[in-house]
């Protein structure tokens, strides 16, 4: 295939790509970008090019020692439920946004150890690019049967490590925050997963079944090659340690390379995610690693003799038999193996580059100096430009140091640097007492245990200068040759290497972490580190801190790294969490660290904490101090739980007891205005008899048929003070549970023909005629004399309010399971809907009456309410066409006897 | 003659009044209501207004607001008489313009002694 045709294709690839990763950054929320299959997808960016052409270069090379880089992971992943959780969430409520800035913060915002593990991320990671890189290049040279031009630019795949750079810079700095999701390269990584291993199971597949009869005709025909028994053999004790020191090694490397650390704490979205994770992930690399041996095989059967890069055969084999698509698919297999890694590390690296050692050293700029040297816009171009020249740097080493070593070796040799990282990183989550000098030596120390053990070797060995150091060892001295230091010689120099440089590093983390107490800041972290669970929810709360600090001085350099607006959102946000008044002048330790946490995400740990620390006076805290504060930080969470509970509770009580008293408070209003009306109604007729007598008494000359009149009209104003005297203290009883009932089993129809008898001459008078609807016999519980009182002052009122002609009122009883109800309807005036609960109501008056005055007491329907609520009955005024329509409904079921 | 309005929605208390005003030779009008007193007044122009306080549709209190409003009414004398016997109530009647107010029950006498004071002579 010519170059111009695979170009061609690796551009629509690339622009697949683009758009995969431009989509998933405009429907961030979406549930194709949100899910636990797309996290664990880009887990995979575990598997690099080294997992798709070494492997098989070493299992046909070496027999089985490509699985231990496998089966690490694949041990350690059940653990990821406990640990990868608890990184999770220490990162996210710090914003961290890599693992130098998780380093660096747990052992008191240290800008030094930042430095450093930045430092050997990028000793171990951009020959690791580098080592992608070259596997690009070797391999799309391979596809179309040319050979590396020596000139720079006339290689094409220059150009392809540009368009690699240009496309990682773009995605992988879309946000100032580094601690913020990237969505679309996250995605791309997850489909790009999908790919490589589907084009990898599909050459697994073409060379065991179509070249090939099956894993067993592969396994007799290799069998027959000289070197198969002893390459396919675990070898003795000697070989388990290795083996057993790969996987250790592969376990590290699954939390410490910095594009794991980037897709599995910094991209996750959901804790929840890791759930799928511990099983997809090892079922992914399974599927994977199925194919390996019989690919390798079938390329030593078919290329016996021949001298081919077994790191290739996927390749080669179909490119044997002229298959040019599968070739082509296989090529772009590797292709997403590579760039995603290449991508997703260089992220990585530039955020550590910039956060931790370009912007705390003040390399771009003075971060603490007045005039604005540093902002979001520079960091952003900073992280571009820095990406950019990673992938660039990585290309460039490839192209001039060769790197003639398998893939394998490269990548195990960065998977060793970055070893170095352990005892810092895990006794951050579990040792309190780990401290930053101990970190510091023990990194250091470990890290020149690497480069005396493996990097001098390895790049003595490029420039084959130095073949007497490798056998003679340094001085002559053997036991400090490089690959049996101390005569331990049944160790690969990978193995052997993690052995002496963890070892060193351990120890002196541990020795030097007992003897050197750390100062306040680390002991503070240790303590979030290693508690997170307990301060996830307010974790500003367990920042200790001490000093002077304004408000204002602290939102000036938020505002310059955030932006007027999301500071402020941000203010708000601390305001509510903490119930803090916005115009409170001072900063607290809350403030401190909510501040120190927004601007990480920006400028790494070491630098917050150097800009907050230049606007604020600290004033030192003893470590005793620390303790005890935590100590008591404890106790007052516990504590607080507690109080949260109490105060819960009282919060109850109160407002039972506000309604209550809301409650009270309206019941003597409602008494005071019940008095004020009694009173009125009372002086009402007691002034009509008082005028009257007083014209009695003192005029003698009134004609006797007026004398007759006022005599009449004290009589009847006398009996209207008896009857509302009755009423108010028949009303009284009902109200305070005086008042007994004793329901019987009544005919409700004779009851109410009981009612009318008394007002038939009234009826009569007012020529109202009376429609009855309802049968003869409608058995009832109630109290009979009760309930005569409650229809007589209905009909009262009904015929009150009739028309002078044409009256009509009409008495309907309608039953269900469960209710009787009665209708007492007039075609009167009619009661204004506004009027229809009021009317119940003591005294009410009704504003919308349109007649001259309520006759009557005023306390009627209030008491043929009480006593139809008395019977659990209710009582209430319908809607109607025309006039005034009050119904009443009583239970079927029986009361109990004299119910009060 | 002298014109006085009654208004009291108390059919009774309204016909002792009436009968001892006609006494003591005033033209008498009578209202049961607020609305009706406005309704009267605009014709009448009386001289003294006995107005009841608590009484349906339009209150006393509100039915003086309209009177005090009326400019062809700045003669006419305005009596409270109502069952509100509160201080309370008596001072927001005089202070929405009342020229007397008496509380319920009453000494008729009083009544006359004080409508008569309040009639320029």
């Amino acid at each position: 295939m010519n170059s111009i045709a695979l170009l061609c294709i690796l551009t629509c690839y690339l622009a697949m790509l683009f758009y995969i990763a431009h989509w998933a950054e405009k429907n961030g929320t979406s549930k194709w970008t949100n899910n636990p299959y797309i996290y664990t997808l880009s887990m995979a960016v575990y598997c690099t090019a080294w997992t798709y052409y070494g492997s098989i270069g070493v299992a046909a090379d070496s027999g089985l020692n490509y699985l231990p880089i496998y089966l690490g992971p694949v041990m350690i992943a059940p653990v990821w439920i406990l640990i990868l959780k608890k990184i999770i969430r220490i990162a996210r409520v710090n914003k961290i946004s890599s693992i130098a800035d998780f380093i660096s913060l747990r052992y008191g915002n240290s800008r030094f150890l930042g430095a450093i593990v930045t430092v050997i991320c990028l000793t171990g990671i951009i020959p690791y690019i580098a080592l992608q890189l070259k596997a690009i290049s070797e391999t799309f040279h391979i596809v179309t049967k040319t050979t590396i031009s020596s000139l720079l630019f006339a290689d094409t795949t220059t150009y392809v490590a540009i368009a690699l750079a240009l496309f990682s810079s773009y995605y992988g700095t879309r946000y100032a925050d580094a601690s913020e999701k990237r969505k679309g390269i996250v995605t791309a990584v997850a489909m790009e997963s999908i790919l490589k291993l589907l084009f990898f199971v599909i050459i697994g597949v073409y060379v065991t079944y179509y070249v090939f009869d099956g894993f067993d005709t592969i396994y007799t025909k290799a069998s027959l090659l000289k070197s198969f028994q002893q390459k396919n053999t675990i070898g003795g004790l000697p070989q388990a340690i290795n083996w057993f020191l790969l996987c250790v090694l592969s376990m590290f490397a699954i939390f410490l390379l910095p594009r794991q650390f980037q897709v599995s704490v910094i991209e996750n979205n959901r804790e929840s995610h890791i759930n799928t994770a511990v099983w997809l992930f090892p079922l992914y690399l399974l599927l994977f690693n199925l194919f390996v041996y019989p690919i390798a095989w079938g390329g030593n059967i078919l290329f016996q003799g021949h001298k081919v890069n077994s790191d290739v055969y996927s390749l080669l084999i179909p490119q044997f038999f002229n298959n040019t698509t599968l070739t082509v698919l296989v090529f772009l297999g590797g292709f997403s193996a590579a760039i995603s890694m290449i991508v997703v590390s260089s992220i990585g690296l530039s955020t550590m580059l910039t956060n931790n050692i370009l912007i705390p050293y003040n390399l771009i700029g003075n971060l603490k100096g007045n005039e604005q040297t540093i902002s979001s816009r520079k960091i952003l171009n900073t992280r571009k430009i820095s990406i950019f020249s990673l992938i660039i740097l990585a290309y460039f080493i490839y192209r001039y140091f060769g790197l003639d070593y398998s893939l394998v070796s490269i990548g195990l040799v960065a998977f060793v640097i970055i070893s170095q990282l352990a005892p810092a990183f895990f006794g951050a989550l579990f040792w309190r007492r780990g401290s930053r000098l101990g970190a510091v030596y023990g990194i250091l120390i470990g890290f020149i245990f690497c480069i005396y053990t493996l990097l001098i070797p390895y790049a003595t060995g490029l420039t084959n200068s130095g073949d007497t150091f490798i056998s003679k060892g340094l001085f002559g001295c053997h036991l400090l040759k490089p690959f049996q230091l101390f005569g331990l010689d049944y160790l690969q120099p990978v193995p052997h290497a993690l052995f002496w440089s963890l070892l060193f590093n351990t120890i002196t983390y541990f020795a030097v972490s007992v003897s050197f107490k750390g100062n306040y800041r680390e002991r503070n972290y240790a303590e979030m580190f290693v508690d997170i669970d307990k301060y996830i929810t307010n974790h500003e709360n367990a920042f200790i801190w001490k000093g002077t600090a304004y408000r204002n001085d602290i939102e000036k350099v938020l505002v310059r790294f955030l932006g007027l607006n999301r500071t402020r959102r941000a203010m708000t946000i601390f305001n509510t969490k903490y119930n803090v008044d916005s115009n409170q002048e001072l900063a607290d330790a809350r403030l401190i660290k909510f501040s120190e946490n927004l601007l990480t995400g920006h400028i790494g740990t070491a630098s917050a904490k150097i800009l907050i620390s230049s606007v604020v006076k600290e004033e030192k805290v003893t470590l005793t101090e620390v303790l005890k504060i935590l100590e008591e930080s404890k106790e007052n969470i516990i504590l607080n739980k507690k109080l949260t509970e109490t105060s819960n509770e009282l919060k109850e009580i109160t407002e039972k007891l506000q309604n209550a008293n809301a409650a009270l408070i309206s019941k003597d209003k409602q008494k005071d205005e019940f008095l004020d009306t009694v009173t009125h109604e009372l002086r009402t007729p007691i002034t009509a008899i008082r005028a009257a007598s007083e014209i009695l008494h003192d005029d003698e000359e009134i004609p006797s048929e007026l004398k007759k009149q006022f005599l009449q009209n004290i009589i009847s104003e006398s009996d209207r003070l008896n009857r509302l005297i009755d009423k108010i203290l028949d009303l009284e009883k009902f109200e305070t549970g005086k008042q007994t009932i004793h329901p019987e089993h009544y005919n409700l129809v004779a009851t109410i023909e009981k009612s009318i008898e008394p007002l038939v001459q009234l009826i009569k008078n007012k020529t109202i005629t009376i429609e009855k609807e309802y049968k003869e016999e409608v058995m009832a519980y109630y109290d009979e004399d009760r309930m005569i009182q409650v229809i007589t002052n209905l009909l009262s009122n009904a015929i009150k309010f009739c028309p002078e002609q044409q009256g009509v009122i009409t008495i309907k009883i309608v039953q269900d399971d469960t209710f009787i109800t009665t209708f007492v309807k007039d075609n009167g005036k009619g009661i204004h809907p506004n009027d229809f609960d009021a009317i119940f109501d003591k005294f009410y008056q009704s504003n919308n009456q349109n007649i001259k005055k309520p006759v009557g007491s005023g306390l009627g329907l209030a008491i043929c309410k009480q006593i139809i609520e008395h019977h659990k009955g209710k009582i209430w005024a319908e809607p109607t066409k025309e006039g005034a329509c009050i119904v009443f409904s009583l239970p079927k079921t029986k009361l109990e006897n004299s119910y009060a | 003659m002298k014109k006085i309005l009654i208004v009291d929605d108390e059919p009774n208390i309204v016909m002792s009044l009436e009968y001892t005003f006609k006494k003591n030779g005033f033209e008498v009008f009578i209202a049961r209501d607020g609305q009706e007193a406005l309704d009267i007044v605009k014709t009448t122009f009386p001289d003294v207004i006995i107005l009841d306080v608590m009484m349906p549709l339009v209150d006393g209190y509100a039915t003086l607001e309209h009177i005090k409003k009326d400019p062809h009414l700045t003669h006419t004398k305005v009596l409270f008489l109502s069952a509100k016997n509160k201080d309370s109530d008596i001072q927001k009647g005089l202070a929405l313009g009342a020229d007397a107010y008496l509380t319920k029950p009453f000494s008729i006498k009083k009544v006359v002694d004080q409508v008569f004071e309040l009639l320029p002579t």
